[in-house]
């Protein structure tokens, strides 16, 4: 065990993965040379070549399809979006035609490939690097989901990506990149896909986050605690599929439920999961289930995003809400 | 742009014959494209029948679409097909009795064949250039000697797929082939509501090489695709190739081409006919006589009326499979889903 930076992990376990599998490839826009723009990929071209780096044109639809076609070939490409809010871009080459080229052919091309995002707020990035769609992508059956909060689960959960049969989307937070540091295995470290994780446990009511959510939920945690409230939370991780067993049980258990996620509310995907929770644990909820999320407005200028993203605050005042009730 | 051409509507030879074609070979592309336009009837009766769904004939284009593929090798190549390619990909070993499936909608319908050359036929305009500029890529990548030949139309042309397809591959060198049907219509829009430039010199805005082909030319057709498919192996790059052809009939089934199509215009264009052309040549050159047209007919109609008894013969189609193959495994939410479908069919979980 090492303690890393989350950056740091996931360069790592790209160029352990590499490493592993000689068909495993990056593409994306500035990967090679300058390493990334976050430096994810720095260092591995000059270890595995330009064949296996490659910097592409500015082009998300263009490297989302290119993947595809070179998944059919027989690589394993790891497509870098250098923003989820790019991925607009590349919308329909990844809901449309990545997630369901399995379906279309009968299981005759299987699609091994991931995408690398980085996303959500709260960095003072210019317009549209903030955004927080991942709930339109779960819209989109065929694709995985991804969103690791841990230094730890970024080693796992990249693995496991890269090894799927499945494309998955592997969504990792902006604001978590070096913010984000913990024990990481230095070793192989696989973290199955469709797990949800319990990051703290508790008795009193159950905080559903994921990606950097968490880390503001574990902080409202530690505040609830101090007024005698003992909260749950259950880092999600995994949208697609969605651990319902794990989440089902931690909410029946504490009969309290908040869901928390950057998105705008309306169809959002912690809509997805209060229905779910609502459900799966009718009988034992003791109260509404309370959801937080971005404002149903664009997402504003840096200035105003702190008030925009459900931080620390707004989550320690839903729980406080949801125990009173 | 002049069209590269070897035969003159009316059938005069105007170069030489290319390098690859035998006897064998020069009456197959022939009997390809007379199936193509028979099929096209059948479909259609099928269809106002019933027994099709939305069907998109190829008739004017019978030329672009078997002369590109003659010129490629389906034991080692690639096809990477728009939704008007059927010949194209019968030629690559899909049954015209699982390509009517498709057309009716049957699951079974979305069968490939099992040497994974030919990839799903596409109906999102553009959206498979990509994958075969990727594919081919990869197959470079990987040390395979094989190309990839990728169809759509003047009409597809307009996507910024088509663009980031063809730049990519200009930047990968990828042993692509891009075949631009250009058949003057995107179901009603006509060519110059399209594009205002010649579309094979797009090619030179991304580097890759060019040529413009007189796609109701099948000599022509198969020699500048030889041509590129070399160009290929030989590690030059892609080739994006405008077929400048005629669609003769409707965008679909659904469509009425009276309603938007110059009568006159089309007259013009039936002068230009692929299959009236090629034909004259054949006879004139010993190759092609009415007993040999009479032959390839009763072929033809044997092989639509056995793809249609094994279409008849498919069966009702199975409700699983409308859970089938979304995941290598499938997750537990989508069995709960599964198993409450077939309860509701009284089918049981």
């Amino acid at each position: 065990m090492t303690v890393r930076s989350m950056i740091e992990t996931i360069r790592l376990t790209l160029e352990d993965e590499m490493a592993r599998d000689e068909r495993v490839m990056v593409l994306g826009e500035d990967v090679g040379t300058q390493g990334g723009v976050f430096r994810a990929t720095e260092g591995l071209k000059a270890r595995f070549g330009a064949d296996r780096v490659v910097d592409t044109p500015v082009a998300e639809a263009g490297i989302i399809g290119a993947s595809i076609g070179l998944a059919t070939a027989g690589m394993v490409p790891v497509a870098e979006l250098q923003f989820l809010g790019f991925a607009h871009q590349a919308f329909h080459q990844i809901g449309f035609q990545l997630a369901r080229f399995r379906y279309r052919t009968l299981g005759r091309f299987p699609l091994q490939v991931t995408i690398r995002a980085p996303y959500g707020g709260a960095v003072h990035a210019p317009e549209l690097h903030s955004d927080a769609f991942e709930g339109m992508l779960a819209n989109a059956p065929g694709l995985k989901i991804v969103a690791p909060s841990t230094a730890a689960d970024a080693r796992g959960l990249l693995t496991s990506a890269i090894r799927d049969p499945d494309p998955v989307l592997y969504l990792e937070p902006l604001r978590g990149y070096r913010l984000v540091r913990d024990e990481v295995p230095d070793d192989e470290h696989l973290v199955p896909i469709g797990t949800a994780r319990i990051a703290r446990p508790g008795r009193d009511v159950t905080v559903l986050a994921w990606s950097f959510q968490v880390v503001n939920a574990l902080e409202a945690a530690e505040a609830a605690a101090e007024e005698g409230i003992e909260v749950e939370v259950v880092d999600v991780r995994s949208l697609v599929p969605l651990d319902e067993t794990t989440i089902a049980e931690s909410v029946s258990r504490t009969g309290r439920c908040v869901v928390v996620e950057e998105a705008p509310r309306t169809a959002g995907f912690g809509a997805e999961l209060t229905s779910t929770v609502q459900e799966l644990c009718f009988l034992d909820l003791e109260a509404p289930i309370a959801r937080l999320a971005g404002w149903d407005t664009p997402y504003p200028m840096p200035l105003l995003e702190k008030d925009y993203i459900p931080g620390t605050a707004r989550i320690l005042d839903a729980v406080r809400r949801t125990v009173a009730f | 742009m002049e069209p590269l051409q070897l035969l003159a509507p009316d059938g005069t030879l105007t170069g030489d014959v290319p390098d690859g074609l035998d006897e064998d070979r020069l009456v197959g592309m022939m009997r390809l494209m007379l199936l193509g336009r028979r099929l096209d009837q059948k479909a259609i009766a099928l269809q106002r029948r019933g027994k099709l769904g939305t069907y998109a004939p190829l008739s004017g284009q019978e030329a672009a679409s078997v002369g590109s593929s003659f010129a490629m090798d389906p034991d080692v190549d690639h096809l990477v097909p728009q939704y008007r390619e059927q010949l194209a990909m019968l030629h690559w070993g899909l049954p015209l009795g699982t390509y009517l499936l498709q057309r009716y909608g049957h699951p079974r319908g979305a069968e490939l064949p099992e040497h994974r050359r030919l990839y799903p036929q596409q109906v999102a305009l553009a959206a498979h250039a990509p994958h075969a500029t990727g594919l081919a890529w990869g197959l470079r990548l990987r040390g395979e000697r094989a190309a990839v030949i990728c169809h759509f139309g003047d009409g597809a042309s307009s996507e910024g797929d088509a663009h980031e397809a063809m730049n990519l591959a200009g930047v990968t060198g990828a042993p692509v082939i891009f075949v631009i049907q250009n058949n003057g219509w995107a179901i009603s829009v006509p060519l110059h509501l399209q594009t205002r430039g010649v579309i094979a010199r797009r090619a030179d805005g991304v580097g890759i090489a060019g040529e413009r082909v007189d796609g109701n030319d099948v000599l022509a057709m198969y020699a500048a695709t030889r041509r590129a498919r070399a160009r290929a192996l030989d590690g030059g790059g892609a080739t994006l190739i405008e077929a400048v052809t005629y669609r003769l009939g409707a965008h679909t089934t659904a469509d009425d081409p009276t309603k938007y199509v110059d009568a006159d215009e089309l007259e013009d264009a039936r002068t230009r006919d692929p299959l009236t052309r090629y034909r004259t040549w054949l006879t004139g050159a010993g190759l092609w006589d009415e007993a040999r047209e009479e032959a390839a007919v009763a072929w033809i109609d044997e092989t639509v009326d056995e793809a249609v008894r094994v279409f008849d013969a498919a069966g009702p189609v199975d409700p699983g499979a409308m859970f089938d193959h979304v995941y290598a495994d499938e997750p537990p939410r989508l069995a709960r889903q599964r198993a409450e479908y077939l309860a509701a069919l009284g089918g049981g979980a």
